[in-house]
């Protein structure tokens, strides 16, 4: 299995350990991430609220390298980087007047012809969760923990195309696959305040802190996540929703390619565990 | 006061171009407040996001434009996805801020998630990829909030979160084509990428309220 690998401009910086982890994951699965060369950042929010057209542009331009490769089937695992590319590759089909103004910017023609999928998706659907079963090499029943999707996973549900839209389980599945407890929680698609971060920490504060409540009250050890935002959200601003909010959560926040990786037998260094604000050690016991 | 709606008001020119852009029949809205309902910035919003949609119709553009409520919409598309209509609030709510972006409009009490934008985009249009100290660095300085997550910094650089130098591609000359085009097929002009005004009005904005609190 060849896959180009588009990781995005947060797997190189924040969430280097999304990184890592996932190429360890694909090397033990015999998974083969070619990362496409030169790509660019996709625009993400910022390009979407400003520019319609650079929003498609900056995606088409990485669809594009990625289909000089030899397998041209992209995989990436930011949530963000996913929802933009399977965005552009939907208008680039559907929308003729869209697809010629895009052309014009890239300079190449491009139908949409490049196929878009998230590493949760090849797991899935293409590896397949009894195949992932049958390598598990440590046992992992110590913990619960709760699985959070965020909003770019699974909606709008016509574009991304994973799983169900208000009740997603594919994390679910996959932590059930390889031995981990998870529980059931009413949180899994709410908004952590993503790209406000920086500019309204306080609403990120409060709806990070919501999530980290809910899945405390409903018994879970550590939130698992698919979205590098998602989790600085929730891990790095952690201190700071305990100070203001007078809470006292110590919650690690996890990707679930180092749970899976844990299970595979791979060692905690090399899926990043060290890099975490709130120390996960204690689910490694 | 009493409001008499007729069909004129109702089908207002400015729903009209919303809806020739978006593709989106806003008319349908029948105003059930679903949106609202599931928006999780709606604690925060000056208007709820029903109660845009139904501004839209009766042609209140300048209202809209300069609400608040644009610009705190976070795109998590909840609204969209539950709209029992099918219109699609969160990319009525994204053509709004570009109709906005476009005509120049900075709504007073939000300028930091404009502001954060423009500090961002400009950011990929020199690096390709996103350089994390320059973006951080220049929105704590245009922003007026010098030593925001300050604290942060030191346990990002131990644990290798975040680099110093910024990324390096080859492309670099591609995807300026690429902005420039962009803003020449979508007619926005990028020289206001950095407004003064919106740097301006956010430093003042937090000057006045480290007074206030000062006080």
């Amino acid at each position: 299995m060849r896959y180009a690998y588009f990781p995005g401009c947060s797997l190189h910086s924040t969430a280097k350990e999304y990184d890592i982890s996932t190429r360890a994951v694909a090397e033990a699965l015999g998974i083969e991430l070619l990362e496409i060369p030169d790509w660019i950042c996709c625009g993400a929010t910022p390009a979407h609220i400003t520019m319609h057209l650079l929003s498609l542009a900056l995606p088409v331009k990485n669809l594009l390298l990625a289909k000089e490769m030899d397998s041209y089937e992209v995989v990436t695992c930011c949530a963000a980087c996913f929802s933009r590319l399977k965005i552009a590759n939907k208008i680039m089909r559907e929308d003729p007047e869209h697809r010629a103004g895009v052309n014009e910017i890239v300079g190449q023609d491009y139908k949409g012809e490049v196929k878009v999928r998230h590493f949760l998706d090849l797991l899935v659907n293409v590896y397949g969760l009894s195949n992932l079963s049958e390598k598990i090499a440590k046992k992992m029943d110590g913990f619960k923990v709760a699985c959070y999707y965020g909003c770019l996973l699974t909606r709008p549900p016509e574009v991304t195309k994973l799983d169900d839209v208000e009740e997603p389980h594919m994390m679910d599945d996959i932590m059930r696959a390889v031995g981990v407890k998870t529980v059931e929680w009413p949180y899994k698609v709410e908004c952590c305040g993503a790209s406000f971060s920086l500019t309204k920490t306080d609403i990120v504060l409060k709806l990070s802190g919501d999530i980290l409540q809910m899945a405390r009250d409903e018994g879970a050890d550590a939130i698992v996540v698919a979205c590098p935002l998602c989790q600085s959200n929730l891990d790095l601003r952690q201190p700071e929703i305990n100070r203001k909010l007078k809470k006292k959560f110590d919650m690690p926040i996890l990707y679930f390619t180092q749970l899976v990786g844990l299970a595979l037998g791979i060692e905690p260094k090399k899926l990043g565990f060290d890099k975490h604000i709130i120390n996960p050690a204690k689910l490694l016991v | 006061m009493k409001w008499f709606i007729s069909h004129d008001t109702l089908r207002s020119p400015f729903q009209a171009t919303i809806e020739r852009h978006c593709k989106e029949r806003i008319g349908h809205c029948y105003q059930c407040g679903k949106c609202s309902a599931g928006c999780p910035i709606a604690f925060q919003m000056d208007y709820l996001p029903n109660q845009i949609i139904r501004m839209i119709q009766l042609g209140m553009e300048k209202q809209v434009l300069s609400s608040r409520t644009i610009w705190l919409c976070a795109s998590c598309l909840t609204c969209t996805v539950r709209c029992p209509r099918e219109i699609d609030v969160a990319e009525i709510m994204d053509y709004l801020r570009r109709c906005a972006y476009k005509k120049g409009v900075i709504p007073i009490e939000e300028t930091e998630i404009p502001l954060f934008n423009k500090i961002f985009l400009r950011n990929i249009e020199l690096f390709g990829r996103l350089y994390e100290m320059g973006l951080i660095g220049m929105y704590n300085i245009l922003s007026g909030e010098f030593f925001k997550d300050m604290a942060l910094a030191p346990k990002m650089f131990l644990k290798r979160k975040i680099g110093i130098l910024p990324p390096r591609i080859k492309n670099s000359k591609e995807i300026k084509k690429i902005f420039r085009e962009s803003g020449r097929l979508g007619r926005t002009r990028r020289d206001k990428l950095l407004h003064p005004k919106l740097i301006f009005l956010n430093i003042s904005r937090k000057i006045i309220g480290k007074i206030e609190r000062f006080k």
